[in-house]
Parts: C-alpha cells; sequence; structure tokens
C-alpha cells in the first residue's frame, strides 16, 4: 500500500503541476455548470427532476473526464521512459495500478465535490432530500472508478496515448450502448446484455436517489475486472 | 554476483539476445560492447527486470530474476539509455521519490538523497524543476536516482551518450568513482568510451558475446597479428625485400613517409603474428636504420567493428533461429572465454 500511495501521491502532484488538470477540471466544472443551468433548471420542473437531472449530465461530464486522463496514466509514461523507473523499482505491478488509479480517482472525486453547490442551489427555490444528493452522487463516484479503470487498462495495453483513448472510449462506449444492444435482442440475451450495460438502467436508479446494492455490486466488479486485466496486461508486457 | 546462462529474449518471432552466457564478479567494472541492435539494451532491461527472458537462468547475488524479482530489484541500479526523468518535479523532489520507492524509509532517504547529490555532483541544481536541466545534469540525475539505494549492482545502459568531451570526462571520474561501493555493467557502441573505464569488455553481437577480456588481453589476444608501420632510414628496396623475409610477414607495402628527410622511407606491413622484435632483428642485421616501429593506432577499434559488424549488412544483430553467430574476419582468433572463466560464448 506504501508504495501505491507514493506513485499515487506523485501522480497528483503532477496533476497539479501541469495544465492537463487545470485544463481538464475546469473544462469538466464549465460543462458541468453550463448542463445544470441550461438543462436542468430550465423551465417548471420539480426539484427532484432537477437534481436527477443534473446527475444525468455530469455522468457524461465525469466519463469524458475519466477517459481523457486515463490515457495517460500508463501510456504517456511509457512514451516519455520514465515508467522504467516503477518497473525496475521493488514494486508489484498491482501497486503501480493501484496508485495510478487511486491518483486519478481522487481528482475526479475532488472536481465533482466542487459541483456540490449546484445541488444546493435547488434549495433556493425547492426542496430535495440529502439522501438524494448522497446517492446521486454515489453513483457519480462509482460510475467515474469503473470508467477510470476501462482507461487505464486501455492504457496500460496501448503504445500511446492516442490509441489508448481511442481504445478507452470505444470500450466505454461499448458498453454504454449495450442496452440498445439489448433492445434488439430476444430473452434471455436482452437481460444479459442490459446487465452489462454500464449506465442506462444502473444510474437511473442512483439519478433518482434510490440506492440498489447490486449497482454498487456491478459498479465494484467492473472496477475490479478492469484493475485487473490493467495488472494482468503490465505483467505480460515483461514477457513480450 | 551476475550469472546468466544461455540467456534468449525474443520479441515475437525476432530473436534479440541469445544463446548468452557471461559471469561478472563482485566489484568488477564490466562493459557490454556492441554495435546498436547487438542486443545490449535488452541484456540489461533483463537484468534490471524491466523484461523478462525468453529463456535461459539470470541470477543476481544468487537470486533469479523470475522467481525472485522483488530482490533482485531492491538489489539493482538502471539507468536506461534515457534517464526516466518526470520533468515537473525537482531534482530533490525525484530522488526523495526515487529513494522511498525502493523502500528507504523517510529519513534514511533524505539522508541519502543529500549524499548521492554531493556525489553526483548536483548539489547546485537541488531546487532546480528537471525540465531547465541541460543534458549532463539530466544523465548525472539519472546515475544519483541508480545508487540512491545503495544498489549492489548498478547497470548504465550508455551514461555518455550525448554528453560533450568535458561532460565525458566527468562522467568517466563519477562511474570510477563509483566503483568500490557497486559492482558495474556498463553498455556502449563506443570501444574507447568504456575501454577507459572498465575492468573488463564483453563484445556482443547479434545477441551472442564473441570476444571477453581485460582491454590488454583483447589488444594482445585480437592483436596477434594485425597491422605494423615502420619508418627507416636506408635503401628501400632492400629493406622492402629484407621485411617480406620475415616469417609470419604477409605483405609489405610501401607508403607516404612518416616523416622528412633522405633515403626516409615508411613501410605497412600485414602480419599474422606479433612480428616486431623479428622485424627489428631483420633490419639490424641488414643495417638498415630504424626510425620508428608501431602498430597502427586504430587497430583495436577496426578489430572491434570486425568482432561487431554482422556477417549481413541488411540484417543487423538478427540471426535465424538455432544458427551460431561467428565472427567474420579474425574472429577465429577472438577469445571466447577468459583466463578466469568469467565469460563464454553463446553455447
Amino acid at each position: 500500500m506504501r508504495n501505491a500511495l507514493l506513485i499515487a501521491g506523485r501522480e497528483l502532484r503532477s496533476y497539479a503541476r501541469s495544465p492537463i488538470g487545470w485544463v481538464v477540471a475546469a473544462a469538466m466544472l464549465l460543462l458541468d455548470g453550463l448542463l445544470f443551468q441550461v438543462g436542468a433548471m430550465g423551465g417548471q420542473r420539480l426539484s427532484a427532476q432537477v437534481l436527477a437531472d443534473f446527475f444525468y449530465y455530469i455522468s457524461g461530464v465525469t466519463m469524458i473526464g475519466a477517459i481523457a486522463l486515463s490515457m495517460r496514466l500508463v501510456a504517456h509514461e511509457r512514451e516519455k521512459g520514465t515508467l522504467v523507473l516503477v518497473n525496475t523499482a521493488p514494486v508489484r505491478d498491482g501497486q503501480i495500478i493501484f496508485g495510478k488509479f487511486l491518483a486519478l480517482f481522487t481528482f475526479l472525486v475532488l472536481v465533482t465535490l466542487v459541483t456540490s453547490y449546484m445541488p444546493a442551489l435547488i434549495f433556493v427555490n425547492g426542496r430535495v432530500s440529502v439522501g438524494h444528493i448522497l446517492v446521486g452522487y454515489l453513483g457519480i463516484v462509482l460510475l467515474g472508478a469503473s470508467t477510470v479503470s476501462i482507461g487505464l487498462f486501455a492504457s496500460a495495453f496501448a503504445r500511446t496515448q492516442v490509441i489508448a483513448a481511442v481504445l478507452g472510449a470505444a470500450l466505454l462506449g461499448v458498453m454504454l450502448l449495450l442496452w440498445m444492444a439489448a433492445k434488439v435482442s430476444d430473452p434471455p440475451v436482452n437481460n444479459f446484455l442490459l446487465s452489462l450495460a454500464i449506465h442506462h438502467e444502473r444510474q437511473k436508479s442512483f439519478m433518482t436517489g434510490v440506492l440498489k446494492l447490486e449497482n454498487v455490486v456491478y459498479y465494484l466488479a467492473v472496477t475490479y475486472f478492469f484493475l485487473l486485466a490493467a495488472v494482468r496486461t503490465l505483467e505480460a508486457r515483461r514477457w513480450r | 554476483m551476475i550469472e546468466i546462462q544461455a540467456l534468449t529474449k525474443y520479441y515475437g518471432d525476432k530473436k534479440a539476445v541469445g544463446p548468452l552466457s557471461f559471469s561478472i564478479a563482485k566489484g568488477e567494472i564490466v562493459g557490454l560492447l556492441g554495435l546498436n541492435g547487438a542486443g545490449k539494451t535488452t541484456t540489461l532491461r533483463i537484468l534490471s527486470c524491466d523484461l523478462l527472458p525468453s529463456s535461459g537462468s539470470v541470477r543476481v547475488d544468487g537470486l533469479d530474476v523470475v522467481d525472485n524479482s522483488d530482490e533482485v530489484r531492491a538489489r539493482i541500479g538502471y539507468l536506461p539509455d534515457h534517464p526516466p526523468l518526470y520533468d515537473e518535479m525537482t531534482v530533490h523532489e525525484y530522488l526523495l521519490f526515487a529513494a522511498r520507492l525502493r523502500g528507504l524509509s523517510t529519513e534514511d532517504a533524505l539522508a541519502r538523497v543529500e549524499e548521492v547529490l554531493g556525489a553526483t555532483q548536483i548539489r547546485s541544481v537541488r531546487d532546480d524543476v528537471i525540465a531547465t536541466l541541460s543534458h549532463g545534469f539530466r544523465q548525472r540525475v539519472g546515475i544519483a536516482q541508480a545508487i540512491v539505494h545503495r544498489p549492489r549492482l548498478l547497470v548504465l545502459d550508455e551514461p555518455i551518450g550525448g554528453l560533450d568531451p568535458v561532460q565525458i570526462v566527468e562522467m568517466r571520474e563519477l562511474v570510477r568513482s563509483l566503483r568500490h561501493d557497486h559492482t558495474t555493467i556498463i553498455s556502449s557502441h563506443i570501444l574507447s568510451e568504456i575501454s577507459e573505464t572498465c575492468d573488463r569488455i564483453l563484445v556482443i553481437r547479434g545477441g551472442e558475446i564473441v570476444a571477453s577480456g581485460t582491454e590488454a588481453e583483447l589488444s594482445t589476444q585480437l592483436l596477434e597479428g594485425g597491422r605494423l608501420a615502420v619508418t627507416i632510414r636506408g635503401d628501400a628496396g632492400q629493406c622492402k625485400r629484407l621485411l617480406a623475409s620475415v616469417k609470419g610477414v604477409k605483405n609489405v607495402e610501401l607508403i607516404e613517409p612518416a616523416e622528412p628527410g633522405d633515403h626516409v622511407a615508411s613501410f605497412a606491413i600485414e602480419a599474422e603474428r606479433d612480428v616486431r622484435e623479428d622485424v627489428c632483428r631483420t633490419l639490424v642485421l641488414g643495417n638498415i636504420g630504424i626510425l620508428g616501429l608501431s602498430r597502427s593506432e586504430h587497430e583495436l577499434e577496426s578489430i572491434f567493428l570486425r568482432l561487431a559488424k554482422p556477417d549481413d549488412p541488411g540484417a543487423p544483430g538478427e540471426h535465424p533461429k538455432g544458427s551460431k553467430s561467428r565472427p567474420s574476419g579474425r574472429s577465429e582468433a577472438a577469445p571466447v572465454g577468459d583466463s578466469n572463466g568469467h565469460a563464454k560464448g553463446g553455447s
């Protein structure tokens, strides 16, 4: 754990010291604000509906931000030649991957926390439950963790950042659109595909403030699966 | 310290290294010499656990690089051909990170970083951001990160590459100063770079060791014959006949006189053994004045090139699977294992 925290700390500091971290954070917050103002707050609506729409919009922004930043986690270091420093240190591949994941996940959580003033604005003219807000944010955080792990796997697999971004976006796109494939499939395949879709039904319950354990388990499982795949990919690269 | 037995490494179907076998004793500075693509970097990456071997055994301090990877990595300091530096960090932050990553406690790491800042003479850039450093300082920071955890084995991949002459001299001094605390293996494609720093040289070609020994051993054994330049005062025609009569001399050629003067002539002699004594004796008995007798200055370098160059210039460093690499030209005379049995060619 010590090594993973060391790697995470260095990675987080690199976001703060390079333009990429600030630019992505600013762009995410700008998009969140615009979508909240224009999309969620537009027209006469129930407060709970405004909040649900808010979570819907920031879930998309979170996924885009996660893919944009995760592409550099391993591929960028490989391109720069710095990956060899951690590769030749007495650090397990699992610790490298977990450290990288922890850094970007923490960054996304911090950016997401900054958006908390937006749900608070709903209290000016309406009323929503704190539980609804907390469950909605839990859904965003879990979706962010899953997306980071998908992007991290793509970054460990690809040789360059560009390929990592394309691969990560493609994987996420497929998982997003599985619900559409489910619509044109027959049972039991449609149920299986729907259960794998990363956003559609899974996020809907979080957005409406309904906490279902199966959804939490789903996101944790996706995160674990792709982190494990990233570790195995890193290990396999030593044999190539 | 290092035992490599029948090491091979394939990238897909392409053989990069092997079969390679050699050993390095504790405290030695060994140079791995070969042209680009000869397999030097791959060998060093395997030693540093950055890559794993396709087959064969690599042991550091008796520990296998596959089975005991973590323990081996803790014993090794590695400087790749491009130092692995994080541009946004300061030198001090970076070295502290590298030290802690190698398992040092924060207190120990802080103390050790101060030591290596002094040892590598980079204290003046301690708080500078790495992105702003010159190439020479970047190389020094690279060496500092490699020694910060007091590794027993130091692996330096072309540490002198890209440095200017002053920096090269400083880097040689730095590497020499580390010999007391570390066993060191250095790679280069330039003989003069490592001949002045290393105790022993391993010449690698096509992923196999084709010659090994100290610089003196290589000179003696590789230059067993070679070329001589003789400058004399006397009858050039008589001198040429005398030289041609010396046993072992294959060819005598009149060349541009090495110095001005009446009846001064210079000859290039090609011989199949060391004929210097016989040449002197013959010329003196023939009443010829000897003004100079020397080996060709670049003879060792040219023999290195003959050893290191692949047979097929179109396929550098590549050999079909199962084929045994043989040095070209005079390579039959090249040692494939020094007198201490430290190294032997691919078997």
